[in-house]
C-alpha cells in the first residue's frame, strides 16, 4: 500500500512587512512531503484548516501541487478538532507540520495536540526523513549548531519540520493559479479560550548583551561554533528503561514541570 | 536546338520553386501566435526602413555597407531584369544593357564579399556562408555572359553555335548553381534566406516604434488570465511565457529567420566576452532550428562558450529548454541590448530571452541562484532584499524631504528607487537632493508609498510580480499632481517611461519622465546651479544601458560633465556601443558562472583611457564598477560629481 503523507500548511507572515506569505516551516513540510512523494512513490495531501479563499494557498500550490484540501473554518474557529477529525478518517501515515505558525496564536501546540488526539508519536523539529522501510522511518532530528540525531520511528507519526530542513522550492505563478482548491465543510468548534484574549503588538524586550571574553581568534571561533558544554545532566546508555524513566521523572520534579 | 527554351524554363522553374519554398517558410512562421501588425502599412514602410534604419546599422562598417549596396542592389535589379529579358524574352537592347550593368555591379560587389571571406573574422559564420560569395559570382557572371548576345555585344545565337557547346554547358551549370543559391536557397533555408525573411521582418517588426528612433519596450504584459484556459486549437493548457517555439509571436519567428549570422551581436555581447554560456547569434540560430525543426550540427559559427555544438535539437512543438537551449544560456543575458543595437537585421534578442525566462519562472519555478529569494522578497516586501517597507525613507531622516502625502502636489516627483536601501546608492540620492535644494526645485518624494519599479521582477521573468507592483505604483501616482518624475535609477526610468503605459492607467499622462542627468542638465542650462570647474584629472563616462540604448540619452550626461569643464576621455566602447557593467537583467542575482567578470572587463575599458574617475549615471553600474578590486579609478555618479562642485551661497 502506498504511503500517505499529509502536510499541514498555514498562513505565514513576513517578519518585515507583516504581509501574508508562504510560511517558512510549512513550506519545508510541503517540500519534504513532495520529496517523499517522488522517492517513496507516496501519495501526498496538502491540508489547510481555514478559509479556502486565502490567496496564500496559491503560493503553496505554486510549488507544483495539483490540488489542496481545505477544511473550511473561520478566523475564530479552533483548527485542531477539525484537523484531528480529518486525520482520523484518513489513512495518513505521516503528518508533517511546521514547528510553529507565523500568525495567529503561534503557540507551536498544533503538532502536539494532534499527536495526542491521534495517539501517535510526535517527532519534533525534524531535518529530513532519510528512508522508510517496512513501516519504520529513519528520521534526522535537527539539533542546534547543525547537529543531527538519527531516529527510527514506526509509522504512523506526526512530525514538525525545523528550519534546518531543505528550503522549499520556488513557487511558480502559473501552476499556483491552476491548482484546484477543494474546500470541505466541517463542523467548526469555536476557540472559546481565544475569544477572551486581547491581542497587542509585541514590545521588543531588552536583550542581554553577549560578551565574548575570548582573547584570541581561535577562542572566538570556538565560541561561535563549538557545541555548548552542558554543565549538568548525565548520559545514561546502559541503564534499564526503568532507571532511565525514573531519572527523567526526577528531573521533571526537580525542574518543577510536574508537581 | 533545345537551348533556346532551356534558360527561360530553368529560370521559371527556379522562381516557381522559390515561391513554393516561400509559402512553406511563411507557414513555419504562422505556427507562431498572432500579433497585431498592419501588414499593408508595414510593407509600404519597408523600403524606407531598409534604406534608413537598417542601412544606418550596416553603415557602421563602411566596407560592408558599400559591398552590400553593390551586391544587394545589383542582385535585386538583376533578378527583375532577368525575368524580363531571359524569361519573358522581351527583346530590348536597353533592358539587356541595364541587366549587363546590374550584373556587373553585383559581380564587383561579390568580389568584395569574396575578399572579406578570404580571412574572415571569428564572429562570422562559416559553413554554407563560405559558399555564398562564389554563388554570387556564379550568378552575376553567368547572367552577364548570357546577356551579351541580347545586348548585341556577341552575335545572336553565339551560344548556340556547335563549337560553343562546352561553353554553353558550363554557363548553364553556373546559372543553375547561381539560381539555386539566389532563388531556391532564398526560401528553402540557404544563406540568402536573410534577404527574404529580412525584408518581411522590416515590414512586420514586433516593435514598429523602433524605426525612426522611437523608444519602447518589446516586453508586453503577459495576459495572466490565460492560466486557466486551454488553447482552442490544440486543447493544450495555455502557458505563461514561451515554452515552445510556436509560443513566440509569428513575427518574432520571422525575425529569427532574418539572421545573417554576421556575428556583430556576438562581438558586442558582454556575457559572451565573459565566457558565460551565451552567444546571441547561436541563440537566434537555435531559435531557427526550433521553428523549422532539426539540430544544430550544420551550425558553423562560434558556440556558446563552454558548450559544444551538435547537441541541440528542437522543433516548433518541443519545449525549448529541453534539448534546444539550456536555461543557463537564457539566464546569462544582462538585457543590455548591445546585440539588438548592433543587429543589422533589427532582431530583438533580449525580448525573446525574457519571453523564455517568463516560462521558466512563472511555469517552472526555476529561477537560478538567488532568483527565487529575490522574487519572494519583492512580492512580500516590495523591495528585492526583504527590508521592511516602513524603512524605505530611513535614508532621508536628516534630509527633511517633502512627502507627496503631505503636499499633494509638486513640480517634480523624485522617484527614489530601491537605492534607498543601499548605503552606497544613498550617497547618490543625497547628492541629488542637495542639487535639487540648491536649485530651489519644488519637489517631493512618495516616501514609504513608493514600491520597487518591477524592473528586476520583469527581467527575471516574473511578469505577475511586475504587473502587481506597476499597478500599485500607478495607483499611488494617480493620487498626486506633478508634471515631472525624475529618478536617479535608469531601470526605474525605463519602467516608468516605457513599460507602465501598457497597464491601462492615465496616472502618467502628460507627465515627463526624466533621468536625473537630463533634468540636472536642464537646471544647469537655466543657470539654476552654480558650479565650480572640476580639476580632478582625467574623467571618462560609462553609459548605462537602460539610459543609453534603451532611452537614447547619451548627450545630457556628457553636457553636464562639459559644464564642469571636463573633457570626457571616451572609451572605445561608449555611447550606443557602451559595454554593460554586468548588473542588468537580474544577472548579478542569477549569477551564471563565466571565465571573467563583466565588470572587470568594463574597468579594463576604463583603464585604457587613463581616467582617474569614471562618471556613471546609475546606481547599479556604480555598484558593479566599485565591485572591481582596487587599484582602479574612482567611481562616482554624475550627481555626486556635480554636488561636489556646487557653489553654495552663504546666507
Amino acid at each position: 500500500m502506498p504511503l500517505n503523507i499529509v502536510s499541514l500548511v498555514s498562513v505565514g507572515r513576513h517578519p518585515q512587512s507583516g504581509r501574508e506569505r508562504r510560511a517558512e516551516q510549512d513550506g519545508r513540510a510541503v517540500e519534504l512531503g513532495m520529496n517523499l512523494e517522488a522517492s517513496q512513490s507516496a501519495s501526498m495531501t496538502v491540508l489547510h484548516a481555514g478559509r479556502s479563499v486565502e490567496p496564500v494557498l496559491r503560493n503553496y500550490a505554486g510549488m507544483g501541487l495539483p490540488s489542496l484540501e481545505v477544511l473550511e473554518l473561520s478566523e475564530q474557529d479552533d483548527a485542531v478538532p477539525s484537523l484531528a477529525q480529518y486525520l482520523k478518517a484518513s489513512d495518513a501515515d505521516i503528518v508533517l507540520t511546521g514547528v510553529r505558525a507565523e500568525s495567529g496564536e503561534s503557540s507551536g501546540m498544533v503538532p502536539y495536540l494532534l499527536a495526542e488526539e491521534l495517539g501517535w508519536p510526535l517527532v519534533p523539529r525534524i531535518a529530513d526523513i532519510v528512508s522508510i522501510n517496512n513501516g519504520v522511518a529513519e528520521i534526522l532530528l535537527a539539533l542546534p549548531r547543525g547537529q543531527r540525531r538519527s531516529l527510527s520511528v514506526p509509522l504512523p507519526f506526526v512530525a514538525s519540520v525545523d528550519n534546518a530542513a531543505p528550503a522549499p522550492r520556488q513557487s511558480a505563478y502559473g501552476p499556483g493559479m491552476r491548482a484546484s482548491i477543494d474546500a470541505s465543510q466541517v463542523t467548526a468548534v469555536t476557540d472559546s479560550a481565544r475569544e477572551q484574549w486581547q491581542e497587542a503588538p509585541a514590545k521588543p524586550r531588552p536583550k542581554r548583551l553577549k560578551v565574548v571574553k575570548a582573547k584570541t581568534a581561535a577562542d572566538r571561533f570556538k565560541a561561535a561554533t563549538a557545541k555548548p558544554q552542558g554543565k549538568a545532566g548525565k548520559v545514561m546508555k546502559n541503564e534499564s528503561a526503568q532507571e532511565q524513566a525514573q531519572e527523567i521523572f526526577n528531573l521533571l520534579l526537580e525542574e518543577k514541570v510536574i508537581k | 536546338m533545345f537551348f533556346e527554351w532551356l534558360h527561360p524554363v530553368l529560370i521559371a522553374t527556379a522562381l516557381a520553386l522559390a515561391v513554393i519554398g516561400a509559402v512553406r517558410r511563411a507557414n513555419l512562421w504562422r505556427a507562431g501566435q498572432p500579433d497585431q501588425v498592419n501588414l499593408i502599412a508595414g510593407l509600404k514602410a519597408m523600403p524606407k526602413r531598409y534604406l534608413h534604419d537598417l542601412h544606418d546599422v550596416v553603415e557602421r562598417d563602411k566596407y560592408m555597407s558599400k559591398t552590400h549596396a553593390a551586391t544587394g542592389g545589383g542582385f535585386v535589379l538583376s533578378a527583375l531584369l532577368i525575368i524580363l529579358v531571359h524569361m519573358l524574352d522581351i527583346d530590348s537592347k536597353i533592358l539587356a544593357w541595364a541587366l549587363l550593368a546590374s550584373s556587373a555591379l553585383m559581380f564587383v560587389g561579390a568580389i568584395f564579399v569574396f575578399k572579406r571571406r578570404l580571412n574572415p573574422p571569428s564572429r562570422i559564420s562559416k559553413g554554407p556562408w563560405m559558399r555564398l560569395p562564389k554563388s554570387l559570382l556564379a550568378f552575376a557572371g553567368s547572367f552577364f555572359i548570357l546577356t551579351l548576345p541580347a545586348a548585341g555585344v556577341l552575335p545572336e545565337g553565339f551560344l548556340l553555335q556547335a563549337g560553343n557547346v562546352l561553353l554553353t554547358v558550363v554557363l548553364t551549370a553556373l546559372i543553375i548553381w547561381g539560381m539555386g543559391e539566389m532563388f531556391f536557397g532564398m526560401s528553402w533555408g540557404g544563406p540568402m534566406k536573410h534577404a527574404f525573411a529580412g525584408a518581411l521582418h522590416l515590414a512586420f517588426h514586433r516593435r514598429q516604434e523602433r524605426f525612426g528612433g522611437g523608444r519602447s519596450t518589446g516586453l508586453k504584459p503577459v495576459d495572466l488570465s490565460v492560466v486557466q484556459e486551454f488553447n482552442p486549437g490544440t486543447s493544450e493548457q495555455q502557458v505563461l511565457g514561451v515554452s515552445k517555439p510556436k509560443d513566440f509571436k509569428w513575427n518574432q519567428l520571422l525575425g529569427f529567420d532574418a539572421c545573417v549570422q554576421c556575428g556583430r551581436c556576438e562581438a558586442m555581447c558582454p556575457a559572451f566576452a565573459a565566457g558565460q554560456p551565451l552567444n546571441p547569434k547561436k541563440l537566434i540560430q537555435d531559435m531557427v532550428i526550433g521553428l523549422a525543426g532539426g539540430d544544430d550540427s550544420k551550425y558553423a559559427g562560434s558556440p556558446y562558450p563552454g558548450k559544444e555544438v551538435g547537441n541541440a535539437k528542437g522543433g516548433p512543438e518541443q519545449v525549448i529548454t529541453e534539448g534546444l537551449v539550456s536555461a543557463e544560456t537564457l539566464w546569462s543575458c544582462t538585457t543590455c541590448r548591445a546585440c539588438v543595437e548592433e543587429c543589422p537585421m533589427m532582431i530583438e534578442h533580449v525580448d525573446a530571452i525574457v519571453d523564455m525566462r517568463r516560462f521558466l519562472t512563472m511555469e517552472k519555478g526555476d529561477t537560478p541562484n538567488k532568483g527565487a529569494e529575490i522574487l519572494d522578497n519583492i512580492i512580500a516586501t516590495d523591495n528585492p532584499n526583504g527590508y521592511s517597507p516602513a524603512s524605505r525613507t530611513n535614508w532621508a531622516a536628516d534630509q527633511n524631504l517633502p512627502l507627496m502625502r503631505d503636499v499633494q502636489q509638486a513640480e517634480v516627483l523624485f522617484w527614489v528607487s530601491d537605492g534607498a536601501f543601499d548605503m552606497r546608492s544613498q550617497r547618490i540620492l543625497r547628492s541629488f537632493v542637495k542639487l535639487l535644494k540648491a536649485a530651489n526645485v519644488d519637489f517631493a518624494v512618495l516616501g514609504d508609498e513608493e514600491l520597487d519599479s518591477g524592473d528586476v521582477a520583469r527581467r527575471l521573468g516574473d511578469d505577475a510580480a511586475f504587473q502587481n507592483l506597476a499597478k500599485r505604483n500607478l495607483e499611488t501616482l494617480s493620487k498626486y499632481k506633478f508634471s515631472k518624475i525624475v529618478t536617479t535609477d535608469p531601470h526605474a526610468y525605463h519602467c516608468l517611461r516605457n513599460e507602465y503605459q501598457d497597464l491601462g492607467s492615465d496616472a502618467l499622462n502628460g507627465v515627463d519622465v526624466l533621468h536625473h542627468t537630463t533634468y540636472l542638465n536642464e537646471l544647469v542650462k537655466q543657470g539654476k546651479l552654480k558650479l565650480d570647474s572640476f580639476n580632478g584629472g582625467t574623467v571618462t563616462y560609462h553609459d548605462p544601458c537602460y539610459l543609453g540604448r534603451y532611452n537614447g540619452e547619451y548627450e545630457a550626461p556628457r553636457e553636464l560633465l562639459r559644464s564642469l569643464g571636463i573633457q570626457v576621455a571616451e572609451m572605445e566602447r561608449s555611447g550606443f556601443r557602451s559595454r554593460c557593467c554586468g548588473g542588468g537583467g537580474g544577472a548579478p542575482i542569477t549569477d551564471i558562472p563565466g571565465e571573467r567578470r563583466i565588470a572587470d572587463m568594463r574597468m579594463e575599458d576604463v583603464n585604457s583611457t587613463g581616467a582617474e574617475l569614471v562618471a556613471v549615471g546609475c546606481q547599479q553600474c556604480t555598484a558593479m564598477l566599485e565591485g572591481v578590486v582596487e587599484p582602479r579609478p574612482e567611481v562616482k555618479d554624475i550627481a555626486e560629481i556635480l554636488a561636489g562642485q556646487l557653489i553654495e551661497e552663504v546666507h
